[in-house]
């Protein structure tokens, strides 16, 4: 009773992360990439994602703080283009979105929408952040439900 | 060692993860990307992908042709790197290291664009190209720079199932670019080449021996692998002396017995390991077992080889041609025995009629091979003009009814027929063919011991054919049979089948004898020589073309005990001589025994002389009966000749044989079968090479 329901829940947050528009088909390619081989090969790519995020943040920021004259928006756009790719690899839907109004901004030269942007980006980046990691505290939760 | 610092530092090899150790074949790809997150989940799409695919493709009949323009790796390895800069130094350290290169766009340190473009102009390697960035723009710029594929970030899998096909391609279009601009002496030195370093058999399909530059580069190429080989992972290349030297060990021990660690002893290579042999010993099981499984379709699968088969070695040794193939590439063959390996060639495709192939098919295919072989062109010219097309078309026109019956009545005067094979020296099985006539159809009986010679169906005879050449074709067949139960010399046998029909019908006899002496599947031959009546007949016997190839295939493996085979092999006993048939028979045998004659000489063996002396003997016999049959046919008598001649030579080499050749008599059918004899026993001295130079 206590494995059905865990398994229930695990299913539910999952469901839920698609409806809310936190992810998208790519992280189903992630889990289907998922084997014995590599029985976390979500997770890991999900952490490894994070922790190389930190590095692409920092340098973001660090291209915005310059002086609005000296702003060099390809640099600015490079970084993000990365940002991008790396988010869509793992789904991020809601990431990817704000990527990508950034890279408008920063085409249009507009280094407040860029700002302001990156702003929610952190944000929506955070909360998958969170989300992700209680679902897959769920996962292991029920994981460990199944094995006893 | 440099190359481990950056091991270390910033990349890795996938190929110690567990899928890719399976790896039955696989592409060597490297991933280039400065976004760590791309990279491991890149990396595990492509072991994943490419191990499924890779076995689904290997499992198919595509991989045998595959295999042809280009040797796969035996596994697939992911190698990652985040920065262009290493990957450049990677590729030029392994420059014969990876298939496929696998780019991001967009990295700090280089452009992928840069990178591609180094590629392009060092190691012309297929490179993909991918990016986030989907304008056009960006598209157009990979395609420009020579990208033969741009992916979409985020990628899916769907996208890299098939990345195999670049390299296939670019392998395919090498090749094709080597046989356009080599000569034949480039072709000889690469070969050679190629020989002595057993290491390069795969580079060397890549035409990399065409300027020294890249010859150079092939040579350090040596000692990197030598370097990495003391790395975890040494990758083995089996070069065509190694896959010779696995394939004698696998003989050595027969097929069903051969484990890796007891082919690995017999081997006895330094560095090799047992699962480098078990992996090969796999995809060598595979590939008989493809090979027997096509048979049916071997007139396609043997177009396919032969237009390969500069390229292809070792893996494929046990056919004929690749046989030719080793050899060349063994470069022990003087101009003559090239000559000689010329009329081989043209022997083998004389055999391809036999498959149930249209005529003009054979053509093609001879034309086919022409380019390839580029020795002796006079000679093949003089096989190849109409003379074998006549052979082909000439033998339904001479089939009379007067003739049939006329053989019928000789037939019927024979009594009973006991041919006995003695063979094998692993697989002995001895085939006990009974043809007896008091019935009006032929009846054989077939004893086989060896387990792999399959039974023929006793009763195959038709109405209109009738005895003599019914009986006849039974024979053949069964023969034929016997022969690729023998061992590695269908040919030999299958030659002597063909005999049979010479001397039931003397029109005949020529013809198919000349096809007889061809090598390759005997049973089918029969389709080429006989009208359609007897086509419904062969159709019978055309059962075994799947079992007894697979025989052949499994049989070639004992290639080492072969030649002494065909030497004691050909032991015809004719139970009764008194008949004119009989004594015709004889005349086969005679011409079996010679040609195992002439090879045994060429190989310096000659032991089995006494056998051959006698059905040589009877030879002399045949002659005069035929002639006293008013069958009014020159022919029989001049091959009863010849072989008497060669007897009394005794060392038929192959300018013997020629001057044989040069002799013949007016007769254009003749002339034509003769040469294919000729082409025969060439080819078997030939073979002969082969097997002493592999061996």
């Amino acid at each position: 009773m206590d494995r059905k329901q865990s398994q229930l829940q695990v299913a539910c947050a999952r469901r839920s992360l698609f409806d809310q528009g936190y992810l998208d088909d790519q992280f189903i390619q992630l889990e289907h990439l998922q084997d014995e081989a590599n029985p976390n090969f979500v997770e890991e790519v999900v952490r490894l994602f994070y922790s190389d995020s930190v590095r692409m943040i920092q340098n973001i920021e660090q291209a915005m703080m310059i002086n609005k004259p000296d702003i060099d928006f390809s640099k600015l756009d490079d970084c993000m283009h990365q940002f991008k790719g790396s988010s869509s690899s793992i789904g991020a839907r809601k990431v990817i979105k704000e990527c990508s109004k950034f890279r408008e901004y920063c085409y249009a030269g507009n280094i407040e929408g860029c700002i302001k942007t990156f702003q929610l980006l952190k944000q929506e980046h955070a909360t998958l952040k969170r989300k992700l990691e209680t679902y897959f505290q769920l996962v292991k939760e029920a994981g460990l439900a199944e094995s006893t | 060692m440099l190359n481990l610092g950056y091991r270390k530092g910033s990349m890795s090899t996938a190929s110690s993860g567990g899928v890719s150790d399976q790896f039955p074949a696989g592409l060597r790809v490297l991933v280039v990307d400065d976004d760590p997150t791309c990279l491991v989940i890149l990396e595990k799409m492509l072991r994943t992908c490419l191990y499924e695919d890779l076995f689904e493709f290997v499992m198919s009949d595509a991989f045998l042709l595959v295999t042809d323009w280009c040797k796969l790796p035996l596994r697939s390895v992911v190698t990652k790197c985040n920065r262009a800069e290493i990957a450049l130094s990677l590729l030029r350290e392994k420059r014969n290291g990876y298939d496929i290169v696998i780019s991001d766009v967009h990295m700090p340190d280089m452009d992928g664009f840069k990178l591609l473009e180094h590629i392009g102009l060092e190691m012309d390697l297929p490179v993909i190209m991918m990016s986030a960035d989907d304008g056009k723009n960006v598209v157009m710029k990979g395609v420009t720079h020579g990208a033969c594929d741009y992916l979409i970030k985020p990628i899916r899998i769907e996208a890299l199932k098939n990345i195999w096909q670049h390299v296939v391609r670019k392998k395919k279009n090498e090749q094709k670019d080597l046989e356009q601009s080599g000569s034949v002496e480039e072709g000889g030195d690469r070969q050679q080449k190629q020989a002595e370093d057993a290491d390069y058999s795969s580079s060397a399909n890549e035409g990399s021996w065409k300027n020294s530059k890249r010859r150079k580069e092939e040579e350090e190429e040596v000692d990197e692998r030598d370097d990495t080989s003391t790395l975890k992972k040494p990758r083995v290349v089996w070069s065509v002396e190694l896959h010779q030297q696995f394939v004698a060990a696998v003989n050595q021990l027969g097929i069903d017995k051969a484990v890796p660690k007891k082919i690995l002893e017999l081997m006895n290579v330094p560095g090799l390991t047992r699962e480098n042999v078990a992996s090969h010993l796999q995809k060598y099981r595979l590939y008989l077992r493809r090979l027997s499984g096509v048979s049916q379709h071997q007139s396609g699968m043997g177009n396919s080889f032969i237009s390969t088969q500069e390229a292809t070695y070792g893996s494929l040794s046990s056919l004929n041609g690749l046989d030719l193939q080793t050899l060349a590439a063994a470069s022990q063959i003087p101009a003559q025995s090239l000559a000689t390996l010329q009329a081989a060639g043209l022997g083998r495709s004389t055999a391809k009629p036999r498959l149930p192939m249209p005529i003009v098919d054979q053509r093609n295919l001879f034309s086919f091979e022409n380019p390839k072989l580029r020795f002796g062109e006079g000679q093949q010219q003089n096989l190849n003009n109409g003379k074998q097309m006549n052979l082909l078309h000439g033998i339904p026109t001479t089939m009379e009814p007067k003739q049939l019956a006329n053989m019928h009545h000789s037939a019927q005067s024979l009594g009973s027929m006991n041919m006995q094979l003695n063979a094998h020296g692993d697989q002995s099985g001895s085939l006990l063919m009974q043809m007896s006539q008091q019935q009006s159809r032929g009846q054989i009986l077939n004893e086989t011991t060896g387990s792999q010679v399959p039974r023929l169906p006793s009763s195959i005879g038709q109405p209109i054919v009738n005895n003599a050449l019914a009986s006849g074709v039974l024979a053949r067949n069964g023969l034929a049979e016997n022969g690729r139960g023998t061992g590695f010399n269908p040919v030999s046998q299958s030659s002597s089948t063909m005999n049979f029909p010479l001397n039931t019908t003397a029109d005949l006899a020529t013809t198919s004898f000349a096809l007889g002496s061809a090598p390759g599947v005997p049973s089918i031959t029969s389709k080429g020589m006989f009208p359609e009546e007897i086509n419904s007949e062969i159709k019978g016997p055309g059962g075994f073309i799947m079992p007894s190839y697979d025989i052949f295939s499994d049989l070639q493996h004992h290639r080492s005990h072969d030649w002494e085979l065909q030497n004691a092999g050909m032991t015809f006993n004719g139970s009764q001589q008194s008949n004119s048939l009989q004594s015709n028979v004889d005349v086969a045998s005679s011409v079996l025994a010679h040609q195992g004659f002439s090879s045994s000489q060429s190989n310096g063996q000659g032991t089995n002389i006494s056998a051959v002396g006698k059905p040589m003997f009877s030879a002399g016999d045949a002659t005069d009966h035929v002639s006293a049959q008013s069958l009014g046919q020159p022919l029989n008598t001049l091959f009863a000749e010849n072989f008497v001649r060669v007897k009394t030579e005794r060392v038929p080499d192959s300018s013997l044989q020629t001057t044989l050749f040069n002799e013949q008599f007016g007769q254009e059918d003749l002339m034509s079968a003769l040469l294919k004899q000729v082409g025969f026993s060439l080819y078997i001295n030939f073979k002969c090479w082969v097997l002493e130079s592999c061996l």
